[in-house]
């Protein structure tokens, strides 16, 4: 059982990441393809707060626990997270401005029928 | 002085916010000088570091110093590779603002100093990212580069073209940085740490005598998509002919120039510092994924190259396959194909970005950028048009330009069938320039009808329907919009003709790259004879395909290869999966073996 | 290519990355486990220099130069939003008619408006203290603002967020922060080292030296941002309107 528990999360992540690509690859909509962009990052996410777990830890935050009584969870992937989370957020909202562009000018968001870019 | 680094990418950072806080204030002349202002400063300061940079420079931003070789802080390397870029990607930033002096028809309305700002902050983030000695803050610095260049290619939201391009550019290379992300989630997790040599250390120690495992081919591949996606090597390279066609040519001149070329840097640098020791990825695979990968992105973007018509794409496929070359260089882990690498960046930043300008020049004079329709129509800009095929000659690889150089070192490093690699694909390359070169501004052959052979209009991209970027069209052409292509192809030249100029740089790569001995880099006999090869070459096609279109029109073959560029970003992303399984594959045998 | 044929290069592809994620995640050291050598001596060096919240601490003093890197791709995503989504040549603005609102919603609105307002500026103060800081505390209040638009209407919403005065406040609340990286070089220490202030009491909003105002410098600048960035897709939303009878698609 245990064995299992211990790779679970990661396996979340990957499956999260996977699916993400996954709809990206065959969106039909471009709110929908940013949305599984964020998706991806998600995953991010799941791996890094996974990778900083420790059995029986609590968050990093001395003002209530006195430090060595208990044991913490890795701050440096939480402050990881934090900053991708940001990352992720700003680039979503550019996209979507792009996407409101897009939808104004070619008037559908459907990548299918946008093709004037090739050869 | 190494406290200095940090300031590399905070001035221009600093100054971007000063001018957005100040830009409803502050008339746009001032707005554009202080921008310009900046990026001369920094450029300064980065050769000022560039000069004090041996032994390297290391700093811990914060102070965070490691004690017992620990740190909690984040490194800078200041070496001669990093500073030398950040000195590459401030002068060419320089010269992309000097150059879009009063280019735009307006500003956002109150928003004088808002393009000049995501050009400093475009520039902060290549410096950054060229500084960082630290996985994540690689990434931060990577994923800021992106965010700006995605609005900066989107600018021209008037046109339907242009917010296309940019959301392809913008999904392909943020899915990009996530797998950068991912890999270094699982790096952290093995070794616990996150600066580079750290973690390479830390690879080792894991490995003991098992050699690397799975996990670390893991990470190898997923970093190594990130920034290959910002290389544009194959496969991950579809979404930079789409990005660079409809982008504002001054900042095509940073991404051409300079900001494809980090992701090749990047590659050179994680290589280096975390997958180079025995418990990374041995030597045998690396140089197998970045040469497979380097020949396949030098043979596609040339072939490619030679068969656009739109001139500014036709100038982003040729980036592609010089970025392929440019894998190649480094692929061998020697270091005089580092040295001939970094020459060959130099020099390729400087032409490139002066062909842009000029391909600028005629979309802003002409409203097209479509070799059929501009056939001949450019007699009158004599000056534009020598730039042009200076530029195309030393895009080829005519000595003594730093293009040249580069090119004959790297071939002397690579040695062997490889060389042909570097003959072939910067002849076509540079053969394709000089073919519009004659067209347009001789007006030779032929005028070539819209619709030729067995090409179908929905296989291609033309670039009649362009809207030009200045104010109105021009009649004459400002003498800055002159003046900058004319000064970065001298530099390119001056690059590769200064006695000394190249040992100095070969020096200051060799100190921060693969292990080994190298003399110096210098012009040898084989290497001009190579380049002159090549230039010959490149005349020989552009002659041919003005005087006979018929013979070197696309043949059958190449059609399904420019089908498979085909504007659909769900394409582009089943590549990029395509792509991250490929590296893997390519770097198995050492994982099993 | 067509979507039968990009499905088998999804699958193909997709296929090899998740086999090479599946056997990395299989490699990877056990969920849960005790090894975290960053993350330990980070804890050691927060306690050590008085900041509670090890998570600020990594934030804004130990990795401080990646908030650096993150507070500028906000401020330029936000710069690139006020580009893209400027008005257009063929569009005007149609300042949009005043509407009814339920009046339970009204209430409720206005008053957890001040409310979330408070405690947004709360999680910001007490950044080095309890979970929280300057992002999360900056959307909150930013978001507030917001409850305006729900309780009363675009209008009111606008006369409580001069957009101008937010991307001004914006923007210089991202120079102090690089400022204060400055101030460290100019005395002679390091970019952003914490040495300017005395690290204080532990567990009091004044410990932790620069950690406060780094903190305090990121939570208007997030704020502002936010406001910044919601404005201009309610303006597309709300406000921008298409010429009449012409198309803007080609």
């Amino acid at each position: 059982m245990s064995s299992v528990l211990h790779v679970l999360p990661y396996l979340v992540a990957a499956w999260g990441f996977l699916a993400g690509c996954y709809g990206l690859a065959t969106s039909r909509n471009l709110i929908h393809a940013v949305g599984c962009l964020a998706g991806c990052q998600s995953a991010t996410y799941i791996l890094l707060l996974a990778v900083g777990y420790r059995d029986g830890g609590t968050a990093p935050v001395f003002s209530d626990i006195r430090p060595g009584s208990r044991p913490v969870v890795d701050p440096v992937v939480q402050a990881l997270t934090l900053t991708d989370i940001v990352v992720g957020a700003t680039v979503t909202a550019l996209l979507l401005a792009l996407t409101v562009q897009i939808a104004k000018r070619h008037g559908t968001v459907d990548p299918d029928e946008l093709r004037e870019l090739r050869g | 002085m190494h406290h200095l680094l940090p300031l590399l990418p905070a001035i221009p950072l600093l100054v971007a916010a000063v001018l957005v806080a100040g830009g409803r204030r502050l008339p746009r002349p001032a707005a554009e000088s202080l921008a310009s202002l900046t990026a001369a400063a920094t450029a300064a300061l980065a050769v000022f570091l560039l000069l004090h940079s041996s032994p390297p420079l290391v700093e811990w931003v914060g102070g965070w110093f490691p004690r017992h070789g620990e740190s909690v802080g984040i490194v800078l390397l200041g070496d001669g590779a990093s500073l030398g870029m950040a000195a590459l990607v401030s002068l060419l930033t320089l010269a992309a603002l000097a150059y879009s002096w009063h280019y735009f028809d307006e500003p956002p309305r109150g928003h004088a100093g808002s393009y000049p700002a995501m050009m400093l902050l475009f520039q902060g983030g290549m410096c950054g990212f060229a500084l960082a000695g630290d996985l994540f803050n690689a990434f931060v610095f990577f994923e800021l580069m992106g965010v700006v260049a995605y609005a900066l290619t989107g600018y021209r939201i008037d046109e339907a073209k242009a917010v296309q391009g940019a959301l392809s550019f913008a999904l392909v290379n943020s899915l990009g940085a996530y797998f950068m992300l991912m890999g270094i989630a699982l790096l952290y997790a093995r070794t616990g740490e996150l600066a580079m040599a750290k973690i390479g250390q830390g690879l080792d120690r894991a490995a003991g005598h098992h050699g690397p495992d799975v996990l670390v081919l893991a990470g190898f591949a997923l970093f190594l998509t990130g920034l290959l996606v910002k290389a544009a090597a194959v496969p991950f390279q579809f979404w930079l002919p789409d990005a660079h066609a409809v982008a504002p040519t001054p900042v095509c001149m940073l991404l051409s120039g300079v900001m494809v070329e980090l992701g090749v840097y990047g590659v050179w640098r994680v290589h280096g510092l975390v997958f180079a020791g025995p418990g990374g990825v041995p030597a045998a695979d690396a140089t197998r994924v970045l040469v497979v990968l380097g020949v396949l992105t030098a043979a596609v973007g040339s072939v490619m190259c030679w068969y656009q018509r739109h001139i500014k794409r036709l100038l982003a496929f040729s980036t592609i396959s010089h970025t392929g070359l440019f894998l190649l260089g480094i692929g061998v882990l020697r270091p005089e194909g580092d040295v001939g690498t970094a020459l060959y960046v130099l020099g390729h930043a400087g032409v490139k970005a002066a062909l842009f300008a000029c391909a600028g020049v005629l979309l802003d004079r002409y409203g097209t950028v479509d070799e059929f329709q501009l056939h001949g129509r450019a007699r009158r800009l004599r000056g534009v048009g020598v730039l042009f095929a200076v530029g195309a000659l030393a895009l080829a690889g005519l000595p003594p330009f730093a293009t040249g150089l580069g090119k004959a070192v790297s071939e002397e490093a690579v040695g062997g069938p490889l060389t042909v690699v570097y003959v072939l694909a910067s002849a076509l390359t540079g053969g394709a320039v000089l073919r519009v070169a004659a067209r347009v501004f001789l007006g030779l052959g032929r005028r070539p009808a819209a619709e030729d052979g067995q090409e179908r209009e929905e296989d291609k991209t033309s670039g009649g329907s362009e809207e030009p970027e200045t104010r109105q069209r021009l009649t004459g052409v400002p003498a800055t919009m002159r003046t900058v292509p004319a000064v970065l192809l001298a530099a390119a030249l001056l690059a590769g003709a200064v006695p000394g100029f190249a040992e100095a740089a070969g020096h200051a790569v060799e100190e921060s790259g693969s292990p080994g001995v190298f003399s110096s880099a210098h012009w040898t006999a084989s290497g001009v004879l190579l380049d002159l090869l090549s230039t010959l070459l490149a005349a020989v096609l552009a002659g041919v395909a003005v005087a006979r279109p018929g013979l070197l029109s696309a043949p059958g073959w190449a059609l399904p290869l420019r089908r498979l560029q085909s504007g659909h970003v769900g394409d582009y992303v089943a590549w990029l999966l395509l792509g991250t399984a490929l590296l893997g594959a390519l770097a198995l045998p050492g994982v099993l073996g | 290519m067509t979507p039968r044929v990009r499905l088998w290069l999804v699958c193909l592809g997709g296929g090899g990355l998740a086999a090479l994620l599946v056997a990395a995640c299989l490699r990877l050291p056990a969920f849960g486990g005790l090894w975290h050598p960053y993350g330990d001596r980070a804890v050691r060096t927060s306690l050590a220099r008085h900041t509670a919240n090890t998570v600020a601490s990594v934030n804004f003093d130990q990795r401080a130069f990646d908030t650096m890197g993150e507070m500028t791709i906000l401020f330029g995503a936000v710069l690139g939003c006020v580009v893209l989504l400027r008005q257009a040549r063929d569009e005007h603005r149609d300042p949009p008619e005043p509407c009814e609102v339920v009046p339970p919603v009204r209430r409720y609105a206005l008053i957890v408006l001040p409310v979330a307002l408070v405690t947004g500026l709360y999680v910001i103060a007490h950044g080095q203290l309890s979970p929280g800081g300057g992002f999360q505390g900056g959307v909150v209040a930013a978001t507030s603002l917001h409850l305006m638009y729900l309780g009363a209407d675009y209008a009111a919403l606008e006369r409580i967020r001069p957009v101008e005065a937010y991307e001004v406040t914006d923007a210089l609340s991202a120079s102090a922060y690089l400022l204060l990286g400055l101030a460290g070089v100019l005395t002679g220490t390091a970019f952003l080292a914490n040495t300017l202030l005395p690290y204080g009491t532990f567990n009091t909003l004044s410990s932790g030296g620069t950690v406060p105002l780094l903190n305090a410098a990121i939570g208007v600048e997030v704020a502002c941002a936010v406001v910044v960035l919601l404005a201009r897709f309610l303006d597309q939303a709300v406000e921008i309107e298409e010429a009449k009878g012409e198309m803007s698609a080609p």
